[in-house]
C-alpha cells in the first residue's frame, strides 16, 4: 500500500515536472517586423470577479479596435488579440502578464482595467520590455516606481487628482467662482481630490471656506449641509461617488444651497439623477473622460459600430480601450519593431483618438484635457474641455 | 528503536527534497520551466506552507479557523513595508520577525478567551479577527490604504522558499510526532476525554494556533516579495476559504495531502486559465464531487512515510 503511495507521488512528480516543461521561454528582445507579419497583442482583463465589469468593457473595446485594424487593406500587420483572465487579482494579472510577455510572445498588453492590477504587471513590463497601456489606470503615480517612471507601463486616462485641479481651474476661471466649500469622501479617491482641488483653487486666488467629509454609504448629510450652508460660498466641490453625491445634492438643495455644485468622474453614472431627483441636477457640473455630448464623427463612427457589433452602447472604459489599443497599434506601425523601439514609439507618439489628443508626459501619462459636462435637469447638455497645465 | 537523526528514513527525505529542489532549480535555469510557470510555481509553493499551517490548526487539533488570511496579511504588510525601507535581506528577515512578533501578539489575543470553549467559536472569531485586520490594513496611512503598497522589490527567490517550504513541513510534522502535538491529535479525537486525562486542552489549542499563525505570515511575507504589489483587497475571507479548501480536498490531518493539494489546485488553475468562463464551475465540481465521494479528502489522514516504507522493507526481508 505505502509502496504504491510512494509510486503515485513519484509519479506525480514527474507528471508535474512534464506538465511545466511543457513550453519554453521565448526571446523577448527587440525583432524587426516583416509587412504582412502576423503580431500578437496581449490582452489582460478582469473577465471574472468583483470588477468584471469594467474588464468585459475594455476587452470589447479593444477586439472591436483589432478586428477593425484587421478589416483595414492599409493595415502592414496581421494582428492576433491573445487573451487572459486575471479575475480583478494583483497577483493573477502578475502571472497573466508573464504568460503573455514570455510564452506568447505579445508585442505590447493593453490592460488591465483597474489600477492594483495594472500596478502588478509593470515591473514585468520592464523585465521582458513589453510595453504596457493601460486604458484605465486612474490611481495617483500609478505609473511611478519612486521618483521614475516604469519605462514600459504607460495609462492613457489623467489620474483621480487631475480632474480636481481641471475643476478649480474651471470653477475659478470658466464660471468666475471665488469662495468654495468641499465635501469629500473618507477615501484615496475623495482625499486626493480634496487635497489637489484646495490647491489648485488658491493658487488661483480662490478661497476654501470649509471643507468636511463623510464615510462611502452614509445617507444622512444634514449635519454636514447645516455646517457649510451658511459659509457664504458660491460653489460646492463634491469629491466622491454618485451613490453618496446624489443624496448629498439632494439634500443640499432641499435646504435652500442653490450654489454651483462641481464634481468629478464619480458622478458619472444614470444613478446619480434617480437619487438627486432631476430637478435638482441644475447649475451642475463634473468633469469626465469620455462624453457623448457634441461629439465628433470619429465618435459617433465608434458608437455604431460598438452598438452594432455588440448590441449595447459603449462607455467610458470601452472608449478608452479602443484608443489605447490604436495607440498601440500606430505605434507598432511606426517603430517596425518590437522591444525597446516600440517603447520609444509609444513614448514620442502624439495620438488623437475618441477621449482627446494628447502626448505623455514624464510619468508617462497623458498630457490631456478633462471634459467638464453641464448637467441641465440631470441631462448632460454641453461639454467644455479644460487643461489645467494652461 | 534508537533515536539517530541520521537514519534512513530521514535520509531519504534529505536526498527526496534535494533531488526536488535540483531538478526544479536545473529545469528553471535551462528555461524548460519559463517565467510563467515559475511564478505558478513559486505560488505552490507558498500555498503548501498556507495549507501545511492551516492543517495544523484544523486537520491535528481539529480547530477550525476562518482566518488565515488575516494572519498573512499581517505577515505580508509587515514585510512589505520593511523592504521598500531596507530592500534587501536584511529588511525581508527584519519584516519577517516584526510579522512573526505580531501575529503571535494577535494570535494570543484572539485564542486565549476562544479557545477556553468548546466549540465552533474559534471559527467565529477567527472570520472576525481577518476583517478587522484587512479593514485596518485599509485604513492607515503606513499601509497606504484601499491603494495597497506598490514596487515592492521581488526577494523571493526560489531556494529562499524552497527552503521555508521544507522548514514549514518539518514543524509542522514534527510538531505532531511530538508530545504536545499528541496532545492536539487527542483533543482532535475526543476533547473531554482528554481533558479527563489531564491535558490542558486549552493550553495545546492555543500552541498549535499559534504556530499555524507564525507560518501563515511567513507566507504572507514571501507572498509580498514576489508579486510587486499587495493589496487589502487580495486578504479577503475568500482568500481564507482558498486555503481551507485545499486543506479539504487533500484530507485534513495528512500534511502529505496537504502539499498534493496544493501542487494539484496550483496546476488546475493554470491548466484552466484559458478558460476563464467555465474555469469557476469545475473548480466547484470538482469540490462538489469530492466531498460527496470522498468527504475525507484524497487522501484521508494517510501520509508518506519513508519510515514505515523502510520497516515494512524490514519486516518482509526478516
Amino acid at each position: 500500500m505505502k509502496g504504491k503511495l510512494l509510486k503515485t507521488f513519484a509519479s506525480s512528480v514527474v507528471a508535474l515536472s512534464m506538465l511545466v516543461g511543457c513550453s519554453s521561454g521565448s526571446g523577448t528582445a527587440s525583432t524587426e517586423l516583416k509587412e504582412g507579419d502576423t503580431v500578437k497583442i496581449g490582452l489582460n482583463y478582469e473577465l471574472s470577479g468583483a470588477v468584471a465589469s469594467y474588464g468585459q468593457a475594455e476587452y470589447k473595446g479593444a477586439s472591436l479596435a483589432i478586428k477593425q485594424y484587421n478589416a483595414n487593406k492599409d493595415s502592414k500587420y496581421k494582428i492576433k488579440a491573445v487573451k487572459m483572465d486575471n479575475k480583478g487579482d494583483a497577483s493573477e494579472s502578475t502571472s497573466a502578464a508573464t504568460k503573455l510577455m514570455t510564452e506568447d510572445g505579445v508585442a505590447f498588453v493593453v490592460g488591465p482595467a483597474t489600477s492594483g492590477a495594472s500596478i502588478a504587471t509593470y515591473p514585468v513590463a520592464d523585465q521582458n520590455q513589453v510595453p504596457v497601456i493601460s486604458p484605465s489606470a486612474t490611481q495617483v503615480d500609478a505609473t511611478m516606481n519612486g521618483d521614475s517612471p516604469y519605462e514600459y507601463a504607460f495609462r492613457i486616462c489623467f489620474e483621480d487628482s487631475y480632474q480636481g485641479k481641471a475643476m478649480a481651474k474651471f470653477g475659478y476661471e470658466n464660471l468666475g467662482k471665488k469662495k468654495a466649500v468641499i465635501i469629500n469622501e473618507v477615501s484615496d479617491y475623495g482625499k486626493g481630490l480634496t487635497k489637489v482641488f484646495t490647491q489648485k483653487f488658491e493658487d488661483l486666488g480662490g478661497e476654501v471656506v470649509a471643507t468636511e467629509s463623510y464615510n462611502a454609504k452614509d445617507t444622512d448629510f444634514a449635519g454636514i449641509i447645516t455646517k457649510v450652508k451658511d459659509k457664504g460660498a458660491d460653489v460646492l466641490f463634491i469629491a466622491g461617488y454618485y451613490s453618496e453625491a446624489g443624496l448629498i445634492i439632494k439634500q443640499a438643495r432641499e435646504a435652500g444651497m442653490d450654489c454651483t455644485i462641481l464634481g468629478a468622474d464619480g458622478f458619472e453614472s444614470e444613478k446619480l439623477a434617480e437619487l438627486a431627483g432631476k430637478e435638482n441636477l441644475n447649475n451642475c457640473y463634473y468633469s469626465t473622460a469620455y462624453t457623448t455630448v457634441n461629439a465628433s464623427d470619429d465618435l459617433t463612427a465608434f458608437v455604431d459600430a460598438y452598438t452594432k457589433e455588440y448590441g449595447e452602447a459603449p462607455n467610458m472604459f470601452s472608449a478608452l480601450t479602443y484608443d489605447a489599443t490604436n495607440l498601440g497599434l500606430q505605434a507598432l506601425e511606426k517603430a517596425g519593431k518590437t522591444g525597446a523601439d516600440l517603447q520609444k514609439a509609444i513614448a514620442d507618439a502624439k495620438f488623437e483618438g475618441l477621449t482627446g489628443s494628447f502626448t505623455f508626459d514624464k510619468t508617462h501619462s497623458p498630457k490631456k484635457s478633462v471634459l467638464v459636462v453641464n448637467l441641465v435637469d440631470g441631462v448632460q447638455t454641453e461639454a467644455v474641455s479644460v487643461d489645467p497645465n494652461k | 528503536m534508537r533515536k539517530e537523526l541520521l537514519n534512513k528514513a530521514n535520509f531519504a527525505w534529505l536526498l527526496l527534497s534535494v533531488v526536488s529542489f535540483v531538478v526544479l532549480t536545473i529545469l528553471m535555469k535551462v528555461g524548460i520551466i519559463g517565467s510563467y510557470y515559475s511564478i505558478t510555481l513559486y505560488n505552490i509553493f507558498i500555498n503548501i506552507i498556507l495549507a501545511v499551517s492551516l492543517n495544523l490548526v484544523i486537520g491535528v487539533c481539529g480547530q477550525f479557523s476562518l482566518g488565515h488570511a488575516g494572519f498573512m496579511c499581517i505577515g505580508a504588510y509587515c514585510a512589505g513595508i520593511m523592504v521598500k525601507m531596507m530592500p534587501n535581506m536584511t529588511g525581508l528577515v527584519i519584516g519577517v520577525l516584526i510579522g512573526f512578533v505580531l501575529s503571535t501578539i494577535v494570535a494570543l489575543i484572539v485564542s486565549i478567551p476562544t479557545l477556553r470553549l468548546k466549540g465552533d467559536y474559534l471559527a467565529i472569531a477567527t472570520l472576525g479577527f481577518a476583517e478587522i485586520v484587512r479593514i485596518l490594513v485599509q485604513n492607515m496611512e503606513i499601509t497606504n490604504g484601499a491603494a495597497g503598497l506598490n514596487g515592492i522589490p521581488k526577494l523571493t527567490t526560489f531556494p529562499l522558499l524552497f527552503v521555508c517550504a521544507v522548514i514549514s513541513i518539518l514543524v509542522v510534522c514534527n510538531f505532531t510526532h511530538s508530545a504536545p502535538g499528541r496532545a492536539c491529535l487527542s483533543i482532535r479525537e475526543d476533547e473531554i476525554a482528554s481533558e479527563a486525562m489531564g491535558i490542558n486542552t486549552t493550553k495545546y489549542k492555543v500552541i498549535a494556533f499559534v504556530i499555524g499563525a507564525l507560518l501563515a505570515s511567513l507566507a504572507g511575507a514571501l507572498f509580498a516579495c514576489n508579486f510587486y504589489v499587495i493589496k487589502p483587497d487580495q486578504f479577503t475571507f475568500n482568500k481564507s476559504i482558498d486555503i481551507l479548501v485545499m486543506v479539504v480536498f487533500g484530507g485534513m490531518g495528512s500534511m502529505t495531502s496537504s502539499v498534493l493539494a496544493a501542487v494539484a489546485i496550483g496546476i488546475i488553475n493554470v491548466v484552466l486559465a484559458n478558460f476563464s468562463e467555465i474555469r469557476m464551475i469545475i473548480y466547484g465540481l470538482a469540490l462538489v464531487g469530492i466531498m460527496i465521494f470522498k468527504p475525507t479528502g484524497i487522501l484521508g489522514t494517510k501520509e508518506l512515510s519513508f519510515k514505515k516504507l523502510f520497516d515494512k522493507r524490514k519486516e518482509k526481508s526478516a
